[in-house]
């Protein structure tokens, strides 16, 4: 069979697996099994995602999650691919932090919450935080797995060229790491993803997806919480697909260091 | 920096890196134990110079004898197992479900059409999100707990199995099935084996999410018994001694799963067969 019609036929099943599955799930929620609180019916949930986006309110909750996210993020690549980088160019640097990384990474950073809580108080601060945590040590440790893992040849190659140590670093050391650098943001993103909406629950703040879920079963919104999953679940996606797929494709992809996924 | 000195630097920081330390065993421990104690100080010197209340801020002895004191009263001990017995019930059905998942969609283009669109949508909403919604369905307590457990762990188990499987080479299978397997012993001696690798690791980093979400969902799902709830719990009593004492505990377990458990496993099984190093 040609390739083509190989993809079509995947596509046929897998929109058809979809189909089934929502149908299941509407079947099952107008049967009045489980009761229409719990187990909304999806033209429901479909209509609350469509009210909250067009008198903004989950546009309002989506945009405090994000900043959230990208301020704790920022954080985090500001802290850990400088030490990174230092941790590996330095022995010193590496044997002084890599210690500390390697106890505190298995700590989930849920697990601060209540503490940091107690510090700071409830609010954005904590939630901050936490991303701050989640996300620094993918990006710590990529960056360093990074650093240590240039081809030596091409150092040897570009210092015989005439490259100095500046050249050296910017233009053999730097992209070279770049893969790894580009994964370690990837993965800091997703932890970042998980560890706001944690905090959100937790730290309750008045704004936010992960608040509003969590506010929502007080109040057996199941609609709310389903419509909030797959807006978290889009802005996910979105992140994946369009944000690091497009910084890979102009950097390492186009390189040639990595071959794009088919 | 000049030319003659960044470039041997960095020769040496590689060189290095690529070989083994000859240096004493006591050595590399005084080494590691270094910035402990540097930050064990700072620690120190900031609880007891009064910035902070002591309360929220407790030194270190006070947190080490709240360790010692829950452990004696085994009220710690009670916390761990209950912790340790949800995340292993959750996750032993995360890794049947998802090797079995994974295997069927690896092995079958037909499994792999139908599953791949489900899994795929239900991936990158992060698992914590489903926890109010576990909560409503199945109440609060251990059900939803191990339920949620099970069900964040089991995606990058399904993932890391479907691509192992499919990565088998495909001259390990004609050259099997040429010498006369049958398709049970391929699977057995050939397809398994060869997928291993990667089955370990999604199994390792289905157990980190595991672990990860479960200190969560203690604490939402109000659950009598859990580390997650401990730490919690002890935020209403502003006991930072007992807080930062479980998050140490929490802290050794994990590490504690990665390198007891999984290192040993790999070392048993694809780094003794020599496909990994």
């Amino acid at each position: 069979m040609s390739p083509a019609a190989d993809r079509v036929r995947s596509a046929y099943r897998g929109g058809l697996t979809l189909l089934l599955a929502a149908a299941l799930y509407e079947a099952v929620a107008r049967s009045g099994i489980f009761p229409a609180a719990l187990l909304p019916t999806l033209p429901k949930i479909a209509s609350t995602f469509a009210a909250g986006l067009l008198d903004g309110s989950l546009l309002e909750h989506a945009s405090y999650t994000l900043y959230r996210v990208l301020v704790g993020l920022a954080l985090a690549i500001a802290v850990g691919l400088p030490l990174g980088v230092l941790m590996g160019r330095f022995r010193p640097v590496e044997s002084f932090c890599l210690p500390l990384a390697s106890a505190l990474m298995p700590i989930p950073s849920l697990a601060w919450v209540p503490i940091f809580i107690l510090w700071f108080g409830l609010g954005n601060t904590v939630a901050i935080l936490i991303v701050f945590y989640a996300a620094l040590f993918p990006m710590l440790l990529n960056t360093w797995s990074g650093m240590r893992a240039v081809n030596p040849l091409w150092l040897r190659a570009a210092g015989a060229m005439g490259a100095d140590g500046r050249a050296l670093f910017w233009k053999v050391i730097i992209p070279g790491a770049s893969p790894f650098i580009i994964a370690g943001l990837r993965q800091a993103f997703l932890r970042a993803w998980i560890a706001v909406v944690g905090a959100e629950m937790l730290a309750a703040s008045d704004y936010g997806l992960g608040w509003i879920i969590f506010d929502a079963k007080e109040f057996l919104n199941a609609d709310v919480m389903l419509a909030s999953l797959a807006m978290i679940g889009l802005i996910g996606f979105v992140f994946e697909r369009l944000v690091f797929g497009s910084i890979e494709r102009a950097t390492v992809v186009r390189w040639g260091m990595v071959q794009p996924a088919k | 920096m000049s030319e003659s000195a960044a470039v041997p630097a960095a020769n040496a920081s590689i060189a290095g890196a690529a070989s083994p330390r000859a240096e004493t065993r006591w050595g590399t421990i005084a080494r590691t134990a270094f910035p402990f104690l540097v930050v064990a100080l700072m620690w120190e010197l900031t609880a007891r110079s009064g910035i902070f209340p002591q309360r929220l801020f407790p030194p270190l002895e006070a947190v080490a004898s709240a360790l010692v004191r829950l452990t004696a009263s085994g009220i710690l001990p009670h916390h761990l197992t209950d912790t340790l017995l949800r995340l292993l019930v959750g996750f032993a059905l995360a890794a049947i479900v998802g090797v079995a998942v994974g295997f069927a969609m690896g092995r079958s283009r037909r499994a792999e059409d139908v599953l791949l669109p489900l899994v795929s949508i239900g991936a990158p909403i992060p698992g914590i999100a489903y926890a109010p919604l576990f909560l409503l369905w199945f109440g609060l307590g251990n059900m939803s707990t191990v339920l949620l457990v099970a069900f964040v762990s089991a995606f990058p188990i399904v993932f890391n199995t479907w691509t192992g499987v499919k990565a088998v080479k495909e001259i390990w299978l004609r050259s099997a099935q040429a010498m006369g397997a049958d398709n049970r012993r391929l699977l057995h001696h050939v397809v398994l084996p060869g997928a291993l690798p990667y089955i370990l690791t999604g199994l390792r980093l289905g157990l980190a999410q595991a672990w990860r979400i479960l200190v969560g969902v203690e604490m939402l799902a109000a659950v009598p018994w859990g580390l997650g709830w401990m730490i919690f719990g002890a935020r209403e009593f502003l006991n930072t001694d007992v807080m930062l004492a479980g998050v140490v505990v929490i802290g050794a377990v994990g590490l504690a799963l990665e390198k007891l458990v999984f290192e040993r496993i790999e070392r048993y099984t694809v780094v003794r067969w020599g496909m990994m190093t």
